[in-house]
């Protein structure tokens, strides 16, 4: 093959050719927008550069929404594909490469940044602290993720996208099977992104563990924030396995190993061994955080203490431990025998108990509560149904003998899907209209959010409850074409509606972020919500240094007992703070990451060891910089407290 | 002067050196394969777990029970991990 030959796009269509141009013409109008409003100062004074929780948190956010149109695009494509039988919409490699980004882009580049986005911006804010415990640290696991996600994202333009499926199973992945760069893109794109959510891990348990506010121990910790340290301990153990995972697929792919071939002693199955052992317990790093805003959303709504707060925190170590001790349960009919598959099925179904105590704590948290049914509250509703159903079909496919009906199936499409929507979508937009106006200083509307709630709602059942049937029926996930006959049209047109109605919903959540942001009242005070944790206690939109005082907490409902009994949260005068300083080094650092990454995938040594020497050569100037950050002086605070109308002293 | 001289690093460091003079020596005798790999596991593992309490003082702040904690969660899952590929790759077709 020539040089060039590969940046080509190997199965090239009109909309693929429209996309190029669609993407060069955005990149013209950013770059024409920030020279002509010169706002290439501000960006990088107040964004590239910034290593404040908030403001990396927001930049999470908005990755997140972009990639969620990504993905939504995607999933738009497939189910009008699969609407009518014999369609001709897409081809059979058009649909392989549009299901493998679909999953990838939803999972890792959507989900995680919104939890991480989430995390990011309240759970400081929660415990009290300044900011996160290795800020710039933050900001490199910020940028890396984004690197990462923007290399992943230029694959259907040069050189083609993954086809193997997000599981990009061997051989299937491997060289003889899979010729174009498209499963380089996977392995590379995804290990960038992940060395960020591995450094992500690492800062909130150390932020967790030793930067709480006085007074608050780990059992008064609010029920978020003990959902972000279980996520992180899982990153922490989980992602290592992906990391080698990946590392080794690499390998086999640009150095010729024979880690995942079926040739000279390699063990194809070891990869799916290897996805599934880091796979699983990334499911539940995706709805541990989902848990911990529904427990605070019910019971600021409900106006109750979240019920059983202890057993909450229990499931919540149950499950992370139950976590790494399920993954062959996606591969039931691998083939490995009775006993084996016996044993991670009762593992699996282990796990459905303290999922269970869950859902019935927080039933018990809206029993005779003065329930109050504002968006977030409806959505957290909506969750426990729909999530149920989803999460019952899932002990089903949990039964290993059971399972050799279902595996592969649209069954399985329906099942998770219905787990992760109610799970993680219907979190993540709860927690993004609770958490708003502490972001923004401003609220959504609830008019319009209620609507979007229910288009996506209904959306979400309308799309895939037909799938159980069908599934069942014998549809097989991943085909892009079926014939009449089959009988499957019916039920795939009726998904195809669900998905047009989540597309409205999705639509409506952009409009209502426009409308809000012409029409919503600034002037709603620092705590909406009549909400119990710290971090309604700042001011809205929250000051560079979070707190001007510490605060002092002696309950596990801070805010709440500050305002109904009198506790005392902020004492003593203020103090100069000490803040740390921004600095340009991790964006450009995962830079020329993201060119390091690029001349891997295309097999380009010479760029990829200069830029692996640039990549050192940050790590070494990190290494002997002397930044002591900056100070506030108290006068300063003063001035900035006296702005927002009256300093609590 | 007894407390100035760091005994408990010395013999670490003496024991540790004994550790690896003992894995190499896996090398030089010909022994069983199953033998070998014995003794390399066994001290490769008190190796670890000399370095990390004696010098990286992994009990020595009020942080120990969190760092103890993890390693042993640490420990529990990397068991779990490596005995399950066994079961879903080897032994579970035998």
């Amino acid at each position: 093959m020539e040089f060039f030959d590969r940046f080509a796009i190997p199965h090239p269509s009109p909309l693929i050719y429209a996309s190029m141009v669609a993407i060069g013409l955005t990149v013209i109008a950013i770059i024409a927008g920030l020279t002509y409003f010169k706002k290439w100062g501000y960006l990088w004074r107040e964004w590239l550069t910034t290593v404040d929780h908030k403001r990396i948190g927001i930049m999470y956010l908005l990755s997140a929404l972009l990639m969620l149109f990504r993905g939504g695009a995607d999933a738009i494509m497939m189910r009008a594909q699969l609407s009518v039988p014999e369609n001709t919409l897409l081809d059979a490699q058009h649909y392989n490469e549009i299901f493998t980004t679909h999953g990838v882009v939803m999972i890792i580049f959507m989900a995680m940044p919104f939890i991480m986005a989430l995390m990011n911006f309240v759970v400081p804010l929660q415990i009290g602290a300044r900011d996160v415990a290795f800020p710039r640290l933050n900001a490199l696991s910020f940028w890396l993720f984004f690197m990462g996600a923007m290399l992943f994202n230029i694959s259907f333009v040069i050189g083609g996208s993954p086809d193997a499926g997000w599981t990009s199973y061997f051989p299937l992945a491997g060289n003889e099977l899979s010729t174009s760069v498209g499963t380089n893109y996977y392995m590379i794109a995804i290990q960038i992104a992940g060395l960020g959510t591995l450094m992500t891990g690492i800062n909130f348990i150390v932020t967790i563990f030793k930067m709480r506010a006085p007074g608050m121990t780990l059992m008064k910790m609010p029920m978020f924030t003990w959902s972000a340290l279980i996520t992180n301990i899982i990153i922490v153990f989980a992602f290592p396995v992906l990391t080698v995972a990946l590392a080794m697929g690499t390998m086999d792919r640009l150095f010729g190993t024979h880690f995942f071939a079926t040739t000279n002693g390699g063990m194809d199955m070891l990869w799916a061994n290897l996805f599934w052992v880091w796979g699983h317990p990334e499911v539940y790093i995706l709805i541990l955080p989902a848990f911990g805003i529904y427990s605070e959303v019910i019971s600021a709504f409900a106006r109750r203490n979240l019920y059983g707060y202890k057993s909450m925190v229990g499931s919540m170590v149950i499950i992370s431990l139950l976590s790494f001790f399920v993954w062959v349960h996606h591969f039931f009919t691998m083939g490995q025998g009775a006993l084996t598959n016996s044993i991670f099925s009762i593992t699996t179904m282990a796990i459905a108990v303290p999922t269970g105590i869950k859902i019935f704590n927080w039933l018990f948290t809206l029993w005779k509560g003065k329930i109050e049914v504002t968006v977030p509250m409806l959505y957290s509703l909506g969750f426990i149904p729909i999530f149920t159903i989803g999460g019952v079909t899932g002990v089903m496919l949990g039964m290993s003998a059971a399972d050799y009906q279902y595996h592969n199936t649209m069954f399985l499409v329906a099942h998770f899907h219905l787990v992760i929507i109610p799970g993680v979508v219907f979190a993540m937009i709860a927690g993004l209209t609770y958490w708003w106006p502490k972001m923004f200083g401003f609220m959504l509307n609830e008019r319009i959010g209620k609507w979007t709630f229910w288009f996506i709602a209904i959306g979400t059942c309308v799309a895939f409850f037909p799938m159980f049937i069908s599934g069942l029926d014998g549809q097989a996930r991943r085909m892009y074409t079926y014939s009449e006959s089959t009988g499957f049209g019916i039920w795939n047109m009726l998904s195809f509606f669900g998905a047009i109605l989540l597309a409205i919903g999705f639509a409506l959540i952009v409009y209502n972020i426009y409308y809000s942001i012409r029409y919503a009242s600034r002037d709603i005070g620092d705590d909406p919500w009549n909400a119990r944790s710290l971090e309604w206690a700042t001011h809205n939109p929250v000051p560079d240094y979070n707190f001007a005082i510490t605060p002092e907490v002696s309950s596990s409902e801070g805010l709440w007992d500050a305002k109904k009994r009198g506790h005392t949260l902020f004492k003593g005068p203020y103090k100069e703070i000490h803040m740390p300083s921004n600095s340009g080094v991790p964006f450009i650092m995962s830079a020329i990451f993201f060119v390091f990454g690029f001349a891997m995938i295309f097999s380009m040594w010479i760029v990829a060891i200069i830029s692996a020497i640039g990549i050192f050569a940050c790590m070494a100037h990190r290494s002997f910089e002397q930044d002591h950050g900056y100070h506030i002086s108290v006068d300063e605070i003063k001035q900035t407290e006296a702005k927002f109308g009256g300093a609590k002293e | 002067m007894k407390e100035l001289f760091p005994f408990k690093q010395v013999m670490g460091f003496v024991f540790s050196l004994v550790l690896t003079v003992v894995a190499v020596s896996v090398y030089f005798f010909d022994l069983s394969f199953a033998l070998g790999m014995t003794i390399l596991l066994v001290t490769a593992f008190i190796q670890a777990a000399l370095q990390l309490v004696v010098f990286m003082h992994a009990g020595e702040t009020e942080d120990k029970g969190a760092i103890y904690a993890n390693l042993y969660y640490g420990i529990i899952i990397a068991l779990v991990t490596v005995f399950g590929t066994l079961l879903a790759m080897i032994w579970g077709y035998m």
